[in-house]
């Protein structure tokens, strides 16, 4: 059996189980059967991990038929585990076990408790087939894939209008990108006359095709990114996915499926890298979205939107790294990223399920001692996103801050201040939820509670992987060798990634600035919500509103688009429809009544008259016979 | 007496015919009774068997198909009248009647 077909059947055959007799088992059949087939698939993935980490250029392949064959052109399914997609296979399927394992708990009062696990094990399902497959048509099936699965789980309450409104919403801007995703792959079937990676890459390495058409399909890729990764212009889908249940959320909205748009430019490194147009592009709104997703997220109110916000502002970073020709870093941001915001999403997780579905953080306050879990893990997770020294985000951001130093210094000075406004708004949010008073008048905080074993050990294990995950690529001033994940991806880059070299200097004086940047945010924070214990209210003045109101930007599409087709539709409805379409449709019954009621003359039953009619027809029938032969 | 036959034109075979076949179909169209009715159906095969016997005169053919189709029609005309009469009968039976404009009850 191929590993790559057991990787990918396994959580389809749980997705299979639990999608049809799963309303029949008891809850934690159901539950086991969706977290064991993703833990499976996790093990037999680190098993592949030796033989690809054997020789640079090994990898797995499974080629199972040619979906279509269309004159020279043969979309195959197929897939290929290399390096690449080993990384992102065990983060999903690592990511998933955890959360797999926290949403038995978080959904065990929920009557939709099977069709969530089905749903989650076909989103990993998905997933594994977007980053696994060979060619882009498998990573266009993937993409659209998690898209359905976000959009039924965005929509999993689906009996709170507003949920389904947000499902919707985050589905058609996803489908607004994936426009852009599927005319790129049209270009590359007609300049390459194939969808394979291998092939298509192979051809652009050797400069056959112009840059201007090159720069055409990057941008229509990047395009596609900005949806499924919630960039500037598509972001606010994400924010308003926070409907979803918190484990959806983490998984899918934070760790996995919004940083697909970062796989497929990693994937396409040859063709990004040859595009210096769509590189600059791509880092100026990537910086864009981190500064004004930092913004919007330093006003809100939600524990869950802040959260939202901070995950736009770090796939901007992303993005920022990718055009800056990082992409090892970027991919190093995705992993720690994935460590300690499906963290921050499982704990707040954790505090609303303690709270009994209590979002509000200026109804929180002083939970530190009632869930000292929680909020050890959670402390953690804002350390480490915060960038305190020597957590995993340190690394990353800190690698991502070098990289756009190099690039642009405008760009870093932004980025930087982006930085400074993530530690704020996450420690803003830290301290109103864990410190000060207890601000609920619902709920006795007697009522709250630690969340069960299942609940905070995927909590434990994140919080020790976002303490150490910047192992995975250490600098190269703390390792001899230089980071491990930028070696191990090297293989695969066809170009070689642009290396910056900065005298070590200039690299401590970064470091100094990245530690600089952490303690102001830090001590702004600490100085405005513990020392003047400032509890935001809901009516902010001035900038401030602006901040609450997220910058009017879905306001702004209102006005912009929605309104426009709004106006267009109704036009058409009342002109085309209620005119042209109603006379039509609403024509055609007395019409056939009035033909039946002539018809019905005809039919007496007089056998008489039906013979004479016969003999009439005959005789003209020769008639005309005669006449015309 | 042959001969006599043989020195009429084709076309006073049509025309007797003609005429006989529009006898038929006009008693078929016009007339009620359903006897009638049915010697006015074999009067106009009888018209066509004249019809066809006098073509294969005209058209010396030697196997004389054409006579030997004014045999199947004669056959087919027996056949006919047997089972038209049956049902005649069958229908006078019930309803003591001959009258064909009787018989127009399946229309609703």
């Amino acid at each position: 059996m191929n590993p790559i077909a057991l990787i990918l059947g396994l959580p389809l055959i749980g997705f299979l189980i639990n999608g049809v007799v799963g309303n029949k088992l008891p809850k934690l059949v159901t539950g086991a059967i969706g977290t064991l087939s993703v833990l499976i698939a996790f093990f037999i993935a680190i098993l592949q991990w030796n033989f690809i980490s054997q020789a640079e250029t090994n990898s797995l392949q499974l080629d199972l038929f040619t979906f279509l064959q269309i004159d020279q052109l043969s979309l195959k399914v197929a897939f290929q585990l290399d390096r690449l997609s080993i990384w992102m296979t065990l983060i999903i399927t690592g990511i998933g076990t955890l959360i797999h394992l926290y949403s038995i708990s978080y959904m065990k009062e929920d009557e939709g408790f099977y069709k969530f696990f089905a749903y989650l094990n076909f989103f990993i399902f998905n997933m594994l087939l977007l980053v696994l497959g060979s060619n882009f048509l498998m990573m266009f099936f993937g993409w659209e894939g998690v898209g359905l699965c976000s959009y039924l789980l965005i929509g999993f309450w689906y009996k709170n209008e507003d949920y389904g409104k947000a499902a919707r919403k985050a589905f058609i801007m996803n489908r607004i990108g994936d426009l852009g995703l599927l005319l790129g792959m049209f270009l590359i079937i007609s300049q390459f006359g194939s969808l394979e990676y291998n092939v298509v890459f192979e051809k652009i390495a050797s400069g056959t095709v112009s840059t201007s058409m090159l720069t055409a399909i990057s941008l229509l890729l990047f395009i596609g990114a900005t949806g499924k990764s919630a960039q500037i212009p598509l972001f606010t889908w994400l924010p308003d996915a926070m409907a979803g249940p918190t484990p959806v959320s983490a998984l899918i909205h934070a760790a996995t499926m919004v940083t697909a748009g970062i796989y497929l430019t990693v994937r396409c490194q040859v063709l990004f890298a040859l595009s210096p147009l769509t590189n600059e592009i791509i880092l100026w709104t990537g910086l864009g979205t981190a500064i004004l997703a930092a913004l919007i997220g330093l006003k809100q109110n939600d524990i869950k939107k802040v959260l939202a916000y901070s995950t736009v502002s770090q796939l901007g970073f992303m993005f920022v790294a990718l055009g800056a020709g990082a992409y090892s870093t970027a991919l190093f941001h995705v992993t720690t990223h994935a460590f300690f915001k499906a963290l921050l999403f499982l704990g707040a997780g954790s505090v609303i399920h303690g709270m009994h579905h209590e979002q509000d953080i200026t109804n929180m306050g002083g939970l530190k001692s009632k869930m000292p879990i929680t909020h050890l893990t959670f402390l953690i997770g804002t350390l480490a996103i915060s960038g305190f020294p020597f957590l995993s985000g340190f690394f990353s951001k800190d690698e991502i801050l070098t990289s756009v130093f190099v690039h642009n210094k405008i760009a870093y000075f932004l980025l930087a201040g982006s930085a400074l406004l993530t530690t704020i708004y996450m420690f803003r949010l830290y301290f109103l939820t864990f410190h000060g008073t207890y601000r609920n008048h619902h709920h006795a905080i007697e009522k709250v509670h630690e969340s069960p074993l299942n609940m905070t050990l995927p909590l434990m294990i994140l919080a020790i992987l976002s303490l150490i995950g910047g192992a995975l690529n250490l600098p190269a001033y703390l390792s001899h060798s230089g980071g491990f994940l930028s070696k191990w991806l090297n293989p695969l880059f066809a170009i070689p990634q642009a290396t910056h070299e900065i005298s070590h200097n200039t690299e401590y004086t970064l470091i100094g600035v990245a530690i600089l940047i952490f303690t102001t945010g830090f001590l702004i924070a600490r100085n405005i919500f513990v020392t003047k214990a400032t509890i935001p209210s809901d009516n902010s003045v001035g900038i401030g509103k602006v901040l609450q109101n997220k910058f009017y930007v879905d306001e702004l599409y209102q006005k912009i688009f929605v309104r426009p087709l709004e106006i267009t539709s109704s036009i058409l409805h009342d002109l085309f429809d209620g005119l042209i379409l109603r006379a039509f449709t609403f024509g055609v019954y007395p019409l056939l009544k009035l033909v039946g009621r002539l018809n019905k003359k005809v039919q007496n039953g007089n056998i008489e008259m039906y013979l004479l009619y016969m003999v009439i027809a005959i005789v003209l029938l020769l008639g005309v016979n005669l006449i015309f032969a | 007496m042959l001969n006599v036959f043989h020195n009429l034109e084709i076309s006073h075979y049509i025309y007797l015919s003609t005429v006989l076949f529009s006898i038929g179909l006009f008693g078929v169209l016009f007339r009620r009774n359903a006897i009638v009715l049915l010697m006015c159906i074999e009067l106009m095969l009888n018209s066509v068997n004249l019809l066809l016997a006098a073509f294969t005169e005209y058209m010396g053919d030697a196997n004389a198909n054409g006579q030997m189709f004014v045999f199947f029609i004669m056959v087919v005309a027996a056949a006919e009248a047997a089972v038209g009469l049956a049902i005649i009968v069958m229908v006078y039976r019930n309803t003591r009647k001959t009258d064909v404009s009787f018989l127009d009850q399946l229309k609703d």
